[in-house]
Formats: C-alpha cells, sequence, structure tokens
C-alpha cells in the first residue's frame, strides 16, 4: 500500500511496476486479438500495439527490479507476482468486449500514454526520461491509429456509433484513476521523477474531447472514478483470470525458457 | 595479444544482416552506436530500434556469432535507449537498398513519396502498421501493388 512507501526507493519501484503493470496487462489484453480481428491489416495493427507495449513493459519492470535491488528481472516481475502486488490501472484490466470497445480502450489508454510519457521526458531520473523517449515514439503510432478508428467507427454507421457510444459509457468511469494522485505520486512529483497526475487532466479532456466531436461522440460529464488499481487496494476481477492465462507456464515450470 | 581494429570490426559488423529485412544490413540500419575495446573485451553497443521488436535478441545474437567468427572471444553487448534510434539513421546506402527490395523508404514528410515497384505517386495509406514493427502497410493506387513502407520515427 502506498501508505507504507518510506524510501525513494521503494516509491520509484511502486511508480514504476505502475507503468510496467498497465503496459503489460493492456499488452496482454490487446495480444488476446491475434488471429481474430476483423480484418488482416487491424489484425496486425493489434498485435503490433501489444508487442510495442510487452516491449516497454521489459523496460519498465526490468528498472523496477533494478531499483528494488533483490535480484527479480522484468520476467520474474511479471510471471511471478501474485495480483495483490500488481499495479496495473484498472482501465487496462477490462475485457475486450466488441473490435469498438477495444479500440476506444485503446484511444483513452494512449491519449494519457502520450501525455503522460511527453511529461516523463523531463523526468529528473535519466534511466526514466531514456525509457520515456523510447516508449513515446511508439505511442504516437498507437494514439494516431486508435484516434482515427475511433472517428472512423463513431462517424460511422448507425450500427458503430451506437456501440462506440456504448464502449464510452462502459469505459469512462475507469478513466478517472489515471489522474488521481496518491502518496507515490507526491513522492515521485517531489523529486521530480514524475508529474502530478491530476496536472495532467485539464490536456487530456481538450485532446480527447477533440477526438471525440469528430467521432461525433460526446466526451461523458460524470467524474465517478473507479480506483484501486494503481495502488494495488482493489483491482478488477478480471486481473485474476488474466494472470492464470499469463503466469501459468511459469508457474507450472519455474524457470523453464524457450 | 594484438585486437582486431574497431574500423575492422565496423567492417564485419556492416556485413551482418538484419534478421527481418536481410537486404540491409544492421550497420546500414543505423543500431550500431559504438565499437570499442575495454582491455581485451570487445564492447558493442546496441540500440533497439523498437522496444518490442522481436528480431533485438536475434540481432545480438547474430552479432555475437559474427565476430566469434572472426575470432574475438570476449564480447560484451550494451544496450543504449538514448537518444533513441531514429529512421534519420539509416544510411543512404540502405534507403537504396530497401527502395530496391520493394519497401519504401522512410521520408520527413512521414508517408512515402511514391510506389517502390512503379514509382507511380498515387499511392494510399491501408494501416499504420506492417509486418514488423518499423513498418507500414500502403498501396498503390496505379499499379495496384501493396507494399511496406519503413515508417519514420
Amino acid at each position: 500500500m502506498s501508505t507504507a512507501v518510506t524510501s525513494g526507493d521503494d516509491a520509484l519501484f511502486e511508480f514504476l511496476c505502475r507503468m510496467g503493470d498497465s503496459t503489460l496487462v493492456l499488452g496482454h489484453r490487446v495480444s488476446e486479438w491475434c488471429g481474430h480481428a476483423p480484418v488482416l491489416e487491424e489484425d496486425i495493427a493489434l498485435a503490433n500495439t501489444a508487442l510495442d507495449l510487452i516491449g516497454q513493459t521489459q523496460l519498465w519492470l526490468g528498472l523496477a527490479g533494478e531499483v528494488e535491488g533483490k535480484g527479480r528481472d522484468a520476467d520474474k516481475l511479471a510471471f511471478l507476482r501474485d495480483g495483490w502486488d500488481f499495479r496495473s490501472a484498472l482501465l487496462t484490466e477490462v475485457p475486450n468486449g466488441d473490435f469498438g470497445r477495444t479500440l476506444m480502450r485503446q484511444f483513452l489508454f494512449d491519449a494519457w500514454h502520450s501525455i503522460y510519457l511527453g511529461r516523463l521526458l523531463k523526468s529528473s531520473d535519466k534511466r526514466v526520461a531514456d525509457i520515456a523517449e523510447k516508449a513515446s515514439k511508439e505511442v504516437s503510432y498507437h494514439l494516431e491509429r486508435s484516434a482515427d478508428t475511433v472517428v472512423a467507427l463513431g462517424d460511422g454507421t448507425e450500427e458503430s456509433h451506437a456501440r462506440m457510444a456504448d464502449a464510452l459509457a462502459y469505459l469512462w468511469p475507469y478513466v478517472g484513476e489515471l489522474f488521481a494522485g496518491d502518496a507515490v505520486d507526491a513522492a515521485m512529483v517531489e523529486a521530480g521523477v514524475a508529474p502530478d497526475p491530476a496536472s495532467l487532466r485539464e490536456e487530456y479532456d481538450a485532446l480527447v474531447g477533440r477526438i471525440l466531436e469528430e467521432a461525433t461522440l460526446a466526451l461523458p460529464e460524470g467524474r465517478f472514478a473507479h480506483k484501486g488499481g494503481r495502488d494495488g487496494r482493489m483491482h478488477t476481477e478480471h486481473l485474476g483470470h488474466i494472470l492464470t492465462q499469463m503466469q501459468w507456464l511459469q508457474r507450472a515450470y519455474p524457470g523453464c525458457t524457450w | 595479444m594484438t585486437h582486431a581494429s574497431v574500423d575492422q570490426v565496423w567492417d564485419w559488423l556492416a556485413a551482418v544482416p538484419d534478421p527481418e529485412i536481410p537486404v540491409i544490413s544492421l550497420t546500414d540500419l543505423g543500431i550500431i552506436r559504438d565499437v570499442a575495446w575495454q582491455d581485451d573485451t570487445l564492447i558493442v553497443t546496441v540500440t533497439p530500434t523498437y522496444s518490442g521488436c522481436p528480431a533485438t535478441s536475434i540481432i545480438n545474437l547474430d552479432i555475437e556469432t559474427a565476430l566469434r567468427g572472426h575470432g574475438i572471444e570476449k564480447i560484451e553487448l550494451k544496450r543504449q535507449l538514448s537518444p533513441a534510434w531514429t529512421t534519420d539513421w539509416l544510411t543512404e546506402g540502405g534507403k537504396r537498398k530497401l527502395e530496391a527490395f520493394g519497401i519504401a523508404p522512410p521520408q520527413p514528410a512521414g508517408g512515402p513519396d511514391h510506389c517502390p515497384h512503379c514509382g507511380s505517386k498515387s499511392i494510399e495509406k491501408i494501416s499504420q502498421f506492417g509486418s514488423t514493427p518499423c513498418k507500414a502497410t500502403w498501396r498503390c493506387k496505379d499499379c495496384l501493388e501493396p507494399f511496406d513502407y519503413f515508417k519514420c520515427i
């Protein structure tokens, strides 16, 4: 729990797990589409996005393991922690639903991701800034594509518009958590490592609002937010199911490699 | 004991093909950042193209195999993230080889200039993503062939 954070390295470890766990869980979710997308190009795009996110996970969790200094590398952190140790944002855990919901979730995440990584470029911790520099180039492509698709489907047929509106209504309550700061965030702000999440909200609403308007969808007014993923207090019921799929091999055959 | 010169090592690396686009070499791709001797260990600094690129581990293996083949025993591969790899580091020769192979080389404008098959400028984007993380998928509206575009990052 965030209240137990005592030293700077503990907070940094938490912060890095939040970054890496969100990209890991979303990367896993997106990879579930592999071989199932509506057309080949979309299948390839989803698989590439998943690959980028898993690659970024290796960087974030690799650094988390280094900072922790207990000999855990990115694989150990990804495959041998239990649900309560994960720090993924709840938005990344929700099921894919239909293609529209998957792309709406991707857009809502990409918009946050691109803004957040942009701020991390100025991190006082060079290792964090380096990863952000690498990742932000990839995320600009993710955002371009997910925004295009949200516009195409939102401003598409009656059916696709209705589905995107449903997706937005379902996902919006998971967005607020991305901007809710706690003691870990405060420690990161103090150390100059990462920005105050709340400070990104205005830019986020402007970006998301602009794209949704183009998509003939309205930015929801409600600010109710499901929380508990980033601080590990309470994940969605979906996380455990993801972990059973993602981790069973390492748990059944510890230390197994390709 | 005398080492192979650093220039010699660069020449050897210039002969190692990219595992996914074998028409260009690792030095064409611009991912070798530095080659240096530290005592009797050769340190090769490599930068990833995309963080999730599955070719990264194969590239490291290919570098090690090639250099061992030239008699170098102690090799250390270092990963350098910053400055992040950019397509600006593709060599001019590399860009020509891509084009001849049917992959449109990166353009500062953010999209291919013309179809690498027929040269037509009448082209359209199919997807920001392609067969590898570094490529996007485009199509020529004249010869109707799809083609890969090495996207600009």
